[in-house]
Formats: C-alpha cells, structure tokens, sequence
C-alpha cells in the first residue's frame, strides 16, 4: 500500500510481519504480540499507524495512566463500547472491578455486530508498567484469546525485554517482535521527510546532515533529533531569508549555523534553558553567553546552625567511628595503627559512599564543633528532619523506628566544602581519608 | 499516584463549584466518587470550558488570551515528592496536554539542579523549564522590618533584646518568616497580657482620648513605672508633687509625654534610614549592610559610643564627591517623602550641600591650576644626594602648604552635620520616659516559648518537681531528695549518681529505702510483706517510665543491669 510507505519508512520489514501476522479480517491471529526496541523506534506510531490504515478495531491504552487495575480494564471496555456503538448513542460507563468481570463483559460486549466476525486489537503501550500491578494480570492479558473465547489480539509495546517480563510461575509466550534502532541514514530519510513546503528538499537535507553532523555523536533519539531539528532552522535560513546567501551556499550557511548549534547541544539539549527562551534568544539575536542556565544555579542557602549539622553529618558518614575520639576530644590518646589497619587503609573512605550513622554520634560530633555553646532546643531537632525532607541528608532503615534512627550524608565533598567555608570551618583537616 | 490525582481532581472541581453555585449548579461530589483517571479529568475540564465559552460570544475575544485558559497546578516543596510519582504524573499530563493545558509550577528550596537530579531525561524532555527566582530570605526579613518596626504607623515597638532572640532564631536556625511573624505576634500577645498600660498603645489620637477614661489604679501603675519616677525627679518640686497627687494634672502630662514620644520616634526613623543610606555602601560595612543591623545597633548602646560608629565617620571623611552626592540625594528623597514639619529645615539643610556641592564643579578647575603651578619643576639630571634632597623639600612643601580645598572642607561640614543629627535624634528609648507602654522587652518568656528545650523541661520537671507541681511539701534544696516525692523522681535522682551500668538491685534496695523513711508512720498499717511488694511493683513502674522516656535502656552487656543514655543532666 503506497499510502504506508509514505507515512511509515524505513519499517519495512517489520511491517510486512505484522501485516502477515494479522492477516484477514476474520482469521485468528497470534494471541499476543510482543513488541520491543528502544525509545523512539517507532514501535507506537508504525502500530497505530498501520492499525488506523487498515481500519481495524483496536483499543489503545497507556499503561502509565492505569495505575490500578480497575482504571485498565474500565479503560478498555469503554473503548470498545464506543468502537461497537458507532452510531453515537451516548453509553453508559462500565464498571469493572475485577479480572473476572472484564472477561465476562468482555464477552458480552465483542457479540455487538460491528465487532463480530473480526480480530479485535488491544494495544498496551508502556507494557513495563503491567509488571508492578497485579500478578496475575500479564498471563492473563497474554491468554485472552483462549480466556475469552474470542477473536482478540493483544499486543504488547515496551522498551524492555522480554526476558525480564516473564512471571515466575510461567505463562503463554508471546510472538516477540524486534524493532531494531534507526541507523544514520535512516534517520536523515525520517528528517528530511518532513521539509517545510516553503524550502526545497536538498536545501532541507542538506540541513540535516549538518545537524546529524552535530548531534549524531551525542543523540540517537528520533524525538529529541526532530525538536532540535525545528527550532534550529529559522536560524539555519536566516541568511537566506536576509538574502545574504543563496540555497546553495553550503559554505556560508554552516559557518553560519555551527557555533549556533555548539550552543544549542549544551543548553537547550541538556534542558538548561527551555525551549521558548531558545526562540527569543534566536529573535533578539543577544549573546547566549549571558543567559545562564539550570546548572549554574547551585549555591544553597542554609541557616547557621543547619549548615553546622550538614557538617557533622558529612563528618559521621565518612569518618569510621573509632577515628571521632582522635578528632574531637582535647585529649585524645594514642591510637595504635594495627595490621587490620594497615591492611585496609588503602580504601578510601570517599570511594565506598557514605555510611549510615546513629542520631547520638550525630549531635556528638555537632555540639563539639560548635564554638558557642549551643542548647540542645526543639529546633535544632527539626532541622534535621527539614534537612531530611531537602535530600541532603537520608533516613536509613525504618521508617517508624523512633528509638535510634540512622541517617546517611548525600552532599558530595565539594558542596560541603563550599558550605564549610561560609562557617570558616577547615573541614579537611577533620576528614579521616586526608590525614 | 492515586492519592495525588484525587487530590488534584478534588481541589479542581471544589473551585469550580465555587465559581458557579450562583448558576444554582450544584456539583456534589463525595469522597467516593471523586473521578481520579486523566481522562475524567480531561472531560471534566472540557465541560467546563465549554460551559464558559457560551458567555464569551458577546465579547471580544482578544487574540493574545488563551482560548482555553490553563490549568495551574502548584506543587510546594518540590524536593519532598516520591520522584515515582512525579515522573508518572508528567509522563501522564504531557500526553493529555492538548485537552487539558496545564501549567506546573515547582517550589524548589535547594538549588535548580535538583530538577535534573529528581527528574530523568525522558521525563524533563517533556518539559518547558523556566526559572524565576523569588528574593532571599534575608531580604524578605528587612522588608518585613522595615514595614512593621521601623515605622510610625503601627505603635508597638521591640526592645533590643526581644529583636535579637527574633532574629537570631530566624538567622541560626530555620531562615522561616512565618516562624518569624508568628514570634511577633506572640510578643505582641505577651505584651497586651502583661503590661496593664498597654492600652495606650494604639495611634495617638486614640490613646489621647483613652487617657481620659484611665482608673485611679491605671494612674498608680504610671505612677510606677520606673521612666516615670526618672521624668518625675527631674522636674521642679510643685510639679512634683502635682504629678504624684493630681489625677487631671497626671493625665495631661500623660498626654504630652506620649506626644513627645510619637514625635521622638518620627525623627528617630528618618534619622536612622538617612544615616543608613550613609553607611549602608561604605567598604567592610562597619555599622552593617541592612538597615535592621543598623538598628540593632543604636538600640544596643548610645550609637556615638560605639566605635564602628566613628569608623564609619572616618571613611565618611574620605569618601570621593560624587559618592557624597548620590548619597545626599538619596537622603534628600529621605526626608523629602515624610510630611513632618519639625525636620523641615533639616531637608533644606541637605538641600543647601547639594547645590555647594554641584558648584563646587566650576571652581575645581581653578584649584588644579594652582596646584600644577607648584609643580612646575621639570625632571632634570641630578644625582643621588640632590635627588634626595629634592625630594625631601617637595615633602616638607607639601605638608606645609596643606591648605584644604573647598571640597575637602565642605566634606567635613557635612560628616559633622550627620554627626549632629545622629547625636541629637538617636537616642536609646529607654531615656524616654513612658517607653514601657510601647516597647516589649521580656525577652527571655519569649525564648522560653520560641526555642523549646524539651530535655531540659523534663530533667526539671524530674530533679525538681516542685517547680512544675508547686506543692509546699516537695520545696527541697539541691542534692536532697524529698521523701514525699513522685516515685519517678526518687528513681530518676538516684540513678543520677550512677555510672554507665545500673545494677537494678542495688537500685530497687536504695530506692526500698527512701521511700521507707517517708513512711515510717505507717508502720503499722500494713505488713511488711505486703509493703515490700507494694514498693516492689512502684519502683518496676519507675524503672519502666524511666525506659520509655529514654534515659535508660535494657542491656545484655551484664545480667540484671541496665544501661544509662544521658549524663550531665540535659
């Protein structure tokens, strides 16, 4: 069919299986079609496009929006409901609650004349999802043909393999299709595909190869490739459109474009700025350096007190317990450096992560690095659990263990150290690892 | 997930109702029925735009508005969301974006790049990120000053100490205002409550006419107050005694003290912030960057006393003209918005530096050719000791001839002119007589209720249970332990005196024996087996609160023993 080749390219092959796997109207197909590939292989437009040419009844859900059961299945008959009821008669919501009722009213429905005689298709995108509900609910879906006793294919669209769905206690395999990862010159077909009508073809592929020129290296996602690709070609034809150069001076147009897109790949790629702020900064045309970005952004602002219990918690993760007497006490004896010692000194403790320390060591370590004297008051407890609740620092264990809760320090060296020199606290000269 | 969408979908359709009960639509929605699917959400949103749209006909549709206003969702405290949830919600909203605009807007308190830490690329792709920043904290913490405190407008006034232990809480510990306003409004709940003259805290015209209606015992505690007694010494002795006998005569010279102190506190206000606008750009900020610290300052000590004070008049002295201008202006601004008549010849005053200033400009060109004259001596070849000595003589010139120049001597007219005005109108408060009506200055209740110190209240309430109880019989010095007290204070007190491990035994029999010389009286009543059981199961019940308010706790380090978690009593 010309028509979808036009509209899907570069599947060929993958859509002369499906198309053989579904066959005619009335013939029973696979009962359930597994379908994988990376993110933006196509797997959900080359299905919905082929179903929609076809005209085939088929349901379309998305997995992510049913986080319980009941909104699934509900889901599903409704639309079915509205796929049999063609003339517009407003029908009423079903309700479903359980597995049981769906194949029951799921019976009932696909006996309505629109749908008799036909496969009827259940897509489920984002099929990963399925796994964190119900057990029972992916052998399920993966049986319904028999289940139901009807013409029905369900088909399964997931970025995951196959291998990780399987249920422990076994299921029906499904027919599991694989939808490889475009490669360079499939993806200049794909972009080039969708010129706007004022340019000229060549003019527009030569665009792209420009731009895949660019990102190839970085980005091999078909998305993010297309956003890029439009919101940098007003900037591309600005010369054009100026009269500066013609179509055809490849030269010029990339001396043109490529420190433009060197800028794009660190901002507007990694979403430091939005995409909007991309446009008018094209429009005004002012330097790009001056705006900043997301990541320049890092200074916290943290009370005094708090700033000091961030400290001693950096200290009480990366410090092993037995070195606090050393550092904190006036008079501290020897500590003998014994062959255990000896033996482990070489890891860091910087390497291994933080560890999980009690509450006591904690405001041990807080109220002897504190030059004030500094009383032991209600607040000074909450900003804990507010330093919690910023992610700075990790309640490890259970949640409801009032009696000794432990707690691990998430800042890394830099922030800390950042933070200690505000307070004028050395904390390198109170870290175990730089002794 | 699930939770959240119901929470979404309910807040949305209670502001719907709100908007359209006066249709008469009723929309009841009870807590079961509350749709908390997307697509719900989605119809739900169209059926009500649709509903708005039938309005709209009649009037122009400015093509700048949206068609379909969106939906505004505000999520506080971005950082303390399940990320699961958040990354399902906008995977969710993006694919629902055409029929359902919605706009999310994310508070974040630590820093920007936690979006990228919370959120992965697939899910941040999906969004549109821009970033505005709201004003510091400290900021926020001068306007709120600035607007409640250092004004004439609202009556009640903090004393030093109330301020500090104020912001001191909001600066070392929690950067919250709400916290910060809400320790204003318990001062000023504490200070209607405990001071009975409080009710001539209020605007001036107001407390004039509540003079009048003040009780003999009002006049008595007037009478008391220890600015009070000061003024009356002061004064000559007829007056004196008039003051102390006479109701009406006491009234009126109520009345014009309190005038006098709403006046002193218009000029103290715009002398402080025209001080401030002086002092506020100076390097090493000796008398702060903010105006509150400027503040803090003469609330403390006479401003002239304290030498940041004469350090910043020094670098005043050294400072270039057109940092003295801009200064000048800004202090003329100063005045210039307030509409007090008293300070008026102060405006004009600065007024008159301005104009001496700008004209010192055509008379600077005058001054540098003299100077240059003096320095006409070319460079010539000399040697070493003719350098020198040159040199030397070029010095001696210099000192000599040190003539100051227009500037330098309009400079120091100015700097003493601030001088003047500081001394004249910042003083301490508490020089002015009736001040406690206005000023609040029970610092320490206000930390007591503010900064809780839970440890602490419970080692008093276990070491000292009179002062909670307030039962005669339980008044005791330190270090005893009173017979008759609760059975967990004599456990808690004993087992103060012991090391890390507390042999139970040994506590149970020290315990057996206080509580048996309290007792000696009823000997008789019951027998002794039946006392010991009965002192017994007291001190397990003891030892047992003890364990549940954590200050000991069962150990397997020694049989029958238990361990001791808190040592120096807090």
């Amino acid at each position: 069919m010309p028509h979808l080749e036009n509209t899907v390219l570069c599947r060929e092959s993958q859509v002369s299986t499906l198309q053989s796997l579904f066959g005619e109207r009335h013939h029973f197909s696979f009962p359930s079609i597994f379908i994988y590939g990376h993110t933006a292989s196509g797997k959900t437009y080359v299905t919905q496009t082929l179903l929609k040419t076809l005209e085939l009844p088929h349901v379309f859900v998305n997995c992510v929006e049913c986080f319980t059961l009941r909104l699934l299945l509900e889901q599903i008959l409704n639309k079915l409901n509205h796929l049999s009821s063609s003339e517009g008669e407003c029908s009423t919501q079903i309700t479903c609650e359980t597995f049981n009722d769906f194949v029951r009213l799921f019976k009932q429905i696909t006996k309505a004349e629109s749908l008799k005689d036909q496969t009827v298709y259940i897509v489920l995108d984002k099929a990963e999802y399925l796994r964190d509900m119900e057990a029972y609910l992916l052998p399920g879906f993966l049986r319904l043909q028999e289940l139901t006793d009807r013409n029905v294919t369900v088909i399964f669209l997931s970025e995951i393999v196959w291998e990780k769905f399987r249920p422990n206690t076994g299921c029906f395999e499904p027919f599991v299709l694989y939808f490889p990862d475009y490669s360079i010159g499939n993806l200049q077909k794909i972009l080039s595909h969708d010129h706007p009508p004022e340019y000229s073809a060549d003019f527009y592929a030569a665009y792209i190869n420009i731009l895949l020129g660019v990102f190839y290296t970085v980005c091999r996602d078909l998305k993010e490739l297309r956003h890029l690709a439009v919101l940098n070609f007003p900037k591309y034809c600005e010369p054009v459109v100026k009269g500066e150069a013609s179509e055809r001076d490849t030269r010029k147009l990339w001396r043109n474009i490529e420190p433009h897109l060197k800028k794009a790949m660190q901002t507007v790629y990694l979403r430091e700025i939005s995409s909007s702020q991309w446009e008018k900064l094209q429009k005004d045309d002012t330097d790009p350096g001056q705006l900043k970005g997301l990541s320049a952004y890092t200074h916290v602002e943290l009370p005094y007190y708090s700033k000091f219990i961030l400290i001693a918690a950096y200290l009480a993760s990366y410090n092993p317990a037995r070195t606090d007497k050393r550092f904190f006490l006036k008079h501290h004896g020897k500590i003998k450096k014994t062959n255990f010692l000896k033996k482990h000194e070489k890891t860091s403790n910087h390497l291994l992560g933080p560890k999980p320390f009690p509450l006591d060591r904690l405001l041990a370590i807080l109220y002897s690095i504190v030059d004030s004297r500094v009383a032991p008051t209600a607040n000074i407890f909450s900003q804990i659990t507010s330093l919690v609740t910023l992610q700075l620092l990790t309640l490890v264990g259970h949640d409801d263990q009032l009696d000794g809760p432990k707690y691990k320090c998430t800042v890394s060296l830099d922030f800390i150290r950042a933070i200690a020199r505000t307070v004028n606290f050395d904390i390198i000269k109170y870290l175990y690892d730089f002794l | 997930m699930k939770h959240f969408l119901q929470k979404l979908a309910s807040q949305l359709m209670d502001c719907n109702v709100d908007v359209q009960s006066k249709e008469k639509e009723s929309v009841q929605v009870t807590q079961k029925k509350i749709p908390y699917s997307m697509d719900s959400l989605s119809t739900w949103y169209m059926s009500v735009t649709q509903k708005t749209d039938v309005k709209m006909p009649r009037k122009k549709r400015t093509p700048s508005q949206w068609q379909s206003p969106p939906v505004v969702l505000i999520l506080k405290d971005m950082e303390s969301f399940t990320t699961k949830v958040l990354q399902d919600f906008i995977i969710i909203s993006s694919q629902h974006l055409h029929e359902f605009p919605l706009i999310l807007i994310f508070g974040i308190a630590t820093s920007p790049v936690v979006v990228h830490r919370l959120l992965p690329h697939a899910v941040s792709s999906l969004l549109c990120i821009e970033l505005f920043q709201s004003l510091s904290c400290k900021e926020h913490l001068t306007t709120v000053l600035d607007k409640l405190l250092l004004t004439t407008q609202f009556p009640f006034k903090l004393s030093e100490k109330v301020l500090q232990v104020l912001t001191n809480i909001f600066l070392y510990h929690d950067f919250s205002i709400q916290n910060f306003i809400k320790g204003l409004q318990l001062s000023l709940l504490e200070h209607f409550y405990s001071q009975p003259l409080s009710v001539l805290c209020c605007n001036l015209p107001e407390a004039k006419r509540r003079i009048n209606f003040l009780s003999d015992n009002q006049c008595e505690n007037i009478r008391r107050l220890p600015s009070f007694r000061r003024y009356v010494e002061k004064q000559a002795s007829e007056k004196q005694v008039a003051l102390l006998t006479n109701e009406r005569f006491l009234k009126e010279e109520t009345q014009s003290l309190l005038e006098n102190l709403h006046v002193y506190h218009t000029n103290y206000f715009l002398v402080l912030r025209c001080l401030h606008q002086f002092t506020s750009s100076l390097p090493k900020y000796p008398l702060g960057r903010q105006i509150r610290e400027l503040y803090c300052t003469c609330l403390e000590k006479n401003i002239q006393d304290s030498e940041e004070y004469a350090s910043a008049l020094q670098l005043l002295r050294m400072l270039a003209k057109d940092e003295l201008m801009a200064m000048l202006q800004k202090c003329f601004k100063v005045f210039k918005s307030s509409s007090e008549k008293q300070l008026g010849n102060t405006a004009k005053r600065i007024e008159e530096f301005l104009a001496q200033f700008q004209s010192l400009d055509a008379e600077a060109k005058e001054e540098e050719e003299d100077t240059s004259e003096s320095q006409s001596k070319g460079l010539q070849k000399t040697d070493l000791y003719h350098l020198q000595k040159s040199l030397l003589e070029m010095k001696e010139l210099r000192r000599a001839s040190k003539r100051q120049t227009k500037f330098e001597v309009l400079r120091e007219q100015l700097v003493s002119f601030i001088d003047s005005l500081a001394r004249e109108y910042l003083l301490l408060p508490e020089t002015q007589p009736l001040h406690e009506v206005l000023y609040f200055s029970a610092a320490h209740t206000l930390r007591q209720h503010l900064n809780a110190a839970p440890r602490i209240a419970l080692h008093t309430a276990l070491n000292n249970p009179y002062y909670y109880l307030k039962n005669e019989a339980l008044r005791s010095d330190e270090g005893c332990i009173p017979n008759v007290a609760p059975d967990i204070c004599i456990a808690y007190k004993l087992h103060l005196e012991c090391s890390r491990l507390i042999n139970l035994v040994d506590w149970s029999e020290a315990f057996a024996t206080v509580v048996t010389a309290a007792e000696k009286m009823d000997a008789n009543s019951v027998t002794s087996e039946e006392r010991n059981e009965i002192i017994h199961a007291r001190f397990i019940r003891a030892v047992s609160e003890l364990e549940l308010l954590g200050f000991i706790k069962p150990t397997k380090q020694k049989t029958d023993h238990v361990a001791r978690l808190t040592w120096g009593g807090c």
